[in-house]
């Protein structure tokens, strides 16, 4: 009687636009070492394209770790090992010669809001320098754009030549936002973005995501299960390095989970 | 209930004790200052002139100015700012920012911390060995000013290795998570915001060249010439060559001449150490987070 229930689910699933569009960004056996020491092992998840992926768990889990091997910044740490396959639009990362090409196509937004030091206009403009745009009626367009779309554009367009570092908290990670967005990036993360963030800010963030998702992929690592609730088309559940379980995020907390560890986090019964 | 117990009190005493103690020890440390500053003005300020400043010695430097010297110091400190700036600033970038946590770059580093320990002296007899006959500058500016210029690397490299560090790596990591190269997050984020800290090192660096007589007394700096340096491969007079001659080597000098270029060379040092001071002060109001 169990054993139909799931499979029931598992037919469902296949049913939900989530599971049936195209891979962006298939993991498997995955495992990353500090020092030799397992930070995270033997992932196996696939996230598509135009769903917000969640990606819940506790501190230590390992989320922060995979978030760095997607776009290649364990190259910045040598005692970071990674091993496994990642593949970003059927490309491995691990083998990519242009390593920079593939960090330009991925937004990163920090938990800790990072404003440059630079006015708010050359914050998001840096991205788009860097890729060779040098006319300023061109980069005036999309800073107005990515600054717009990251709900800042109100606030700061009068005073876009003073400092992004000197913004409030929430304004900067808006501003964070911005710059991601300036990337023009294929797939966006987000980790942990609302821990410096007033929860009028992070609601308004949170709307922003909801749009940025017809154009993009989301990955939204969060430790607030709540948010990954409201937001995330599938979540998966890291705890101690170990990616516990992948499914639609309603079933979570539906209760339709495969592991009681899964049940006891969503529930906060620890974490 | 808030009645002083007796080891509040004792406490108490205690701590008047140390403060006492430590604002003397404060105190100790301002008095030679002021005592060769006093002494100084005291003795040379009789001598201090237009004049004196922009004329040449006379009467077998017992008399006259002490433009030459001031001139050539001049001189020196420029060109080896020229050598030691580029070299030292590029070094603490590597090192900084490129350089992994290995053997070649301990050595480096370790390197680094001994050429700050080299004495002036022996600084002055590699000069000679290197700059001056293995080179052949000849004893000139160019033999002095190198010599100082790897004398005072340890300072550049050391300063703007702070200021760089002082930069918070988030920046970094946001730059490259875009997708900058490791050049292009220094040229538009790193050093535009360590800056500041590398020009205070370098005037840091100028005070100390300029009152350095060991090694370029052999190198580049004369006892005396009667004509002005033309070019980095003439020789030249310097001030704090000039002190020690004047004080020590000739004799029938007044009293109130040694005073007086000592005053001028302390005056010189004290200037760009304030203007360092200012730069930093200036800097530290327009801090960008």
């Amino acid at each position: 009687m169990v054993d139909m229930n799931v499979n029931l689910a598992a037919a469902n699933k296949i049913e939900d636009p989530a599971y049936s569009a195209p891979v962006k960004l298939g993991v498997s056996d995955l495992t990353i070492r500090y020092g030799g020491t397992p930070a995270l092992s033997g992932v196996n998840l696939e996230v598509r394209e135009h769903e917000i992926f969640g990606i819940i768990g506790p501190a230590n889990a390992g989320k922060t770790s995979f978030l760095k091997t997607l776009n290649r910044m364990d190259t910045f740490n040598t005692n970071m090992s990674v091993e496994g396959e990642i593949l970003f639009n059927g490309l491995n990362v691990q083998n990519l010669k242009n390593i920079y090409a593939l960090r330009s196509r991925i937004g990163v937004v920090f938990p800790l809001p990072v404003g440059l030091p630079l006015t708010i206009y050359e914050n998001v403009a840096l991205s788009p320098r860097l890729r060779g745009i040098r006319r300023k009626s061109e980069l005036d367009v999309i800073v107005e754009r990515c600054l717009s779309r990251a709900a800042l554009w109100d606030e700061v367009k009068d005073r876009l030549d003073s400092l992004g570092s000197l913004l409030s908290g929430g304004q900067q990670q808006r501003l964070t936002i911005a710059r991601a967005l300036s990337q023009e990036p294929d797939l966006l993360m987000l980790d942990e973005f609302s821990i410096a963030v007033d929860p009028v800010t992070t609601m308004r963030i949170e709307d922003v995501l909801k749009e940025l998702k017809h154009d993009m992929t989301i990955i939204l690592v969060t430790n607030l299960v709540q948010q990954a609730r409201r937001l995330a088309d599938r979540t998966a559940f890291f705890l101690e390095g170990e990616c516990v379980e992948v499914g639609i995020t309603e079933d979570l907390f539906t209760g339709e989970v495969q592991d009681q560890r899964t049940r006891d986090y969503v529930e906060g019964k620890f974490g | 209930m808030f009645a002083e117990s007796a080891l509040n009190i004792r406490n108490k005493r205690v701590q008047n004790l140390f403060r006492i103690l430590f604002l003397m020890m404060t105190v100790l440390l301002i008095i030679p200052v002021v005592i060769i500053l006093a002494t100084l003005v005291a003795k040379g300020g009789s001598i201090i002139s237009i004049d004196f400043l922009f004329t040449d010695p006379t009467n077998g430097m017992t008399a006259g100015g002490i433009f030459p010297a001031l001139l050539g110091t001049v001189w020196i400190v420029a060109v080896a700012l020229l050598a030691s700036v580029p070299l030292g600033v590029a070094a603490a970038i590597y090192l900084n920012e490129y350089a992994g946590d290995n053997w070649f770059t301990r050595i480096i580093q370790l390197a680094i911390i001994n050429l700050a320990g080299v004495p002036s002296i022996v600084h002055a007899l590699f000069g000679v060995g290197a700059f001056v006959i293995f080179f052949g500058f000849g004893t000139s500016i160019l033999a002095a000013s190198l010599t100082l210029a790897i004398m005072t690397l340890p300072v550049v490299i050391v300063s703007t290795r702070e200021s760089l560090r002082a930069v918070p790596q988030a920046f970094r990591e946001a730059c490259w998570n875009m997708g900058a190269t490791r050049w292009q997050t220094i040229r538009r984020v790193v050093l535009p915001n360590a800056v500041s800290g590398i020009l205070t090192g370098v005037i840091l660096e100028v005070s100390r060249t300029t009152g350095e007589t060991a090694p370029i007394m052999f190198t580049g700096a004369a006892f005396f010439l009667p004509f002005l340096p033309q070019g980095v491969f003439d020789q030249t007079m310097a001030l704090s060559l000039h002190l020690f001659v004047v004080a020590t080597q000739v004799p029938g000098v007044p009293d109130n001449l040694p005073f007086g270029v000592a005053l001028v060379l302390i005056a010189m040092v004290l200037l760009m150490n304030s203007i360092s001071i200012a730069f930093r002060m200036y800097l530290r109001g327009k801090k960008k987070w």
